[in-house]
This record gives structure tokens, sequence and C-alpha cells, in this order.
């Protein structure tokens, strides 16, 4: 498991092997959200720095690696690009357990797959909806107004992609 | 306590994506602080991000940006101004952390504006695409009747109170479109306490006249 490789070993190779899977979705990500090549390769550069550093806390019973990674490319771009503070909610009680129950993590990894997998059989319109959800700069409203399309059209269409994904995974 | 009101499906996308002003990331990030639910929501929120963005096409990093960041490691992390996290108050607390950590602390910490008719009220420093601002309602009172542009998110922190959508108690969230006008009207019994977000400043409309509105930055 390479999380656990750098987290408890600070092994490089581990981390490298992330560094080349991760980074340039990252770099992709952020140019995606309308960052320049240069900030993007900065901000993907930080982003794997910070995986390193924040390894500690990295819970593998709550989230795939894929998702921590995003959550934190996601607060970078919220940082760099759009010059906010993320918010985050109230921790949980508890913090990631040094060795959760192994049937937790497979089954959480096999859903993430799972939803992978479903988002790529989404009709096109649809996934493309999603993806300017995660990849845009603007609120729903903001949407509505640039594709002509009522709000509540289009919160009943994500409504209906994620029901799908839902379907599609179980 | 449970939780009657809750947030909508694609607000808790809109968080998990990062796409929301920063006045609207508190409301909710304030409201998953209470409600397992909708956690559990953004937490799909986030691995639905995270398949968009193992999906996507990818763009070679620099050649030396490897070796540039494993020379970094031993370095400590650069400084990215982390917020600074109110201290931890002892014993119960009224105030969500993220909403500690605007204040400053606890509910004893707000720095109360009198608005008029025993309503008080404090804004909080966000980002200038939304306000976000703590309204303290006394029991039995009525919140002051306003119209807004846009959305606005009523997060009830302390007491309770209803209006034409229904009852609010603590945890609750009551979201208005624009051209819904109402006067929510407080319980008796205690202080009502809210987290309200608009995304445009609120044109309070009968008691308050203009001039103090400014006055009072609304």
């Amino acid at each position: 498991m390479h999380m656990t490789a750098v987290r408890d070993d600070k092994c490089r190779i581990a981390f490298a092997e992330l560094f080349t899977h991760f980074a340039p979705r990252i770099k992709g990500f952020l140019m995606k959200s309308g960052a320049d090549a240069t900030l993007a390769e900065e901000c993907a550069q930080d982003v794997m720095a910070t995986v390193w550093h924040k390894s500690a806390q990295f819970d593998a019973a709550r989230a795939s690696v894929a998702t921590w990674v995003f959550t934190i490319a996601r607060n970078r771009r919220i940082d760099m690009m759009r010059r906010q503070r993320r918010v985050e909610p109230d921790d949980l009680p508890w913090g990631p357990e040094a060795e959760p129950d192994q049937t937790d993590v497979i089954v959480l990894q096999q859903e993430t797959d799972a939803l992978t997998r479903a988002l790529k059989t989404l009709p096109l319109e649809q996934r493309n909806l999603i993806e300017q959800a995660y990849f845009s700069e603007l609120t729903q409203s903001q949407i509505a107004r640039i594709t002509g399309l009522p709000l509540g059209t289009i919160k009943s269409r994500i409504r209906l992609a994620l029901d799908r994904l839902r379907h599609a995974m179980n | 306590m449970t939780i009657h009101h809750h947030l909508e499906e694609h607000s808790l996308l809109a968080y998990a994506a990062g796409s929301l002003p920063e006045a609207f990331n508190l409301i909710v990030a304030a409201h998953v602080s209470l409600c397992d639910q909708c956690r559990a929501t953004v937490l799909a929120g986030e691995t639905l991000g995270g398949a968009v963005m193992d999906d996507i096409d990818a763009v070679p990093m620099r050649s030396d940006s490897l070796a540039h960041v494993l020379d970094s490691l031993s370095a400590p992390p650069s400084a990215t101004r982390p917020a600074a996290r109110a201290p931890i108050p002892a014993g119960p607390t009224v105030l969500p952390r993220p909403v500690q950590d605007y204040v400053g602390g606890d509910l004893d910490a707000v720095k109360w504006r009198h608005v008029g008719m025993g309503v008080k009220q404090a804004v909080l420093p966000t980002s200038k695409q939304a306000t976000a601002r703590l309204l303290s309602i006394p029991a039995g009172g009525k919140m002051p009747e306003h119209s807004h542009v846009g959305t606005e998110m009523t997060l009830v922190l302390q007491g309770a109170f209803h209006d034409a959508e229904g009852y609010f108690a603590r945890g609750d969230i009551d979201v208005a479109d624009q051209n819904v006008t109402h006067t929510p009207v407080a319980d008796a019994g205690a202080d009502c306490i809210c987290l309200i977000v608009t995304e445009a400043p609120l044109r309070f409309q009968k008691w308050l006249p203009r001039m103090v509105q400014r006055l009072v930055r609304i």
C-alpha cells in the first residue's frame, strides 16, 4: 500500500509511483479549471509535496487515495486561484486509525473503482455537466445562465446523473 | 438533536467540488459538522471528484519535476498560511468549529452590533461574492422582514424559529431563493441564533431606514 509506505517508512520509491500517476492528472485538472501550464505545474508539485507531508492524515477507511489527493488539489486550487479560504467541517471525533479494518478499505476501494467505471458510461451530456461542476469556477446559477438551462433542470440532471451512478454501482 | 431540514444535494456537491463562494462554504461546513447524512453526501461528492480527476486527460509534468519535489521533501512544508484555528474552548460549544474559526471563539467571543428591536448581528469576514452573518433574535421575536437577491441559507445554531416553510431548530437549514419574502418568528424560551448567508446584501424592508442599513453593513 503506497500511502502506508510513505507514511510509515518515508519510502521515496512509493512516493515516486504516486507522483507518476497523480501529478499529471492534477496538472490536467488544474488546467481544465483555467490555470495556465506554469501555475498548474507549480500547484501539482505542491499538492504532491502535501501528500508526502500530510501522509499521517490519510484515512484509507474513509477515502481512496484518489479521493484524498483530489481534496488536496481542490483546496490548493481554492487557495491559489480563487484566493479565498476553504472551510472544512469540524473534524470527526476519531482520527485515522493506524491499522484500519482491511475489509472497510477494500470495499471502499471497490466502490470507488465502480464509481469511476460508471462515470465513463454516462451519456456525454450528463458527463459534461458533472465535469463542469468540478472544473468550473461557475456556480450552478451561472452555469444555468450560460447554457440557457433553467437551474431546476440542471439540479435534476445532476441528481439523475448521480442516481444513475449509484445504480450502476449496485 | 434530530435534523429535519437538510441541504440539497447540488449544494453539497458544489461544496465538495470547491465551487462555492467562501460564505456558502462556511454555512455548508457548519451544517455538515452537525449532520452525518450531509457529511456522507459530501464524501460521496469528493469520491466523485476523485473519479473525475482520475479519468482526466493527463498533462505531462516537466522532466525535472519529480526530482525537484523529492529534493524539497526534506525541507519543512512551504508556508501556505494555514487558516488560524481558534483555540478549542473547554466544554460544550454552541458554534460549530468552522464558525468559531471566523469568530475567534465560541458565542461569548462574538462582536455583536445591535440593529434594533432586540436583534443583534455580526458580519463574518469572507470573500465578497456572498455575505455571512450571525443573527440573534430575542425569544418570541420576529426576524426583520427582508427580501434578498439570489439564494439565502439560514442555519439554526441555538433556539428555533418557524416560518412558512416549517419549524427549524439547531442544525436545521432553511434555503430560500429570491422572490421569497419570509418573516421567521423565534420560539419563546431562548434567543434564536442563526448563521445566515446571502449571495448579495439583504434588503431589509420595513423598519430599518436605508441610511441605517448602510451603517450596519447590510
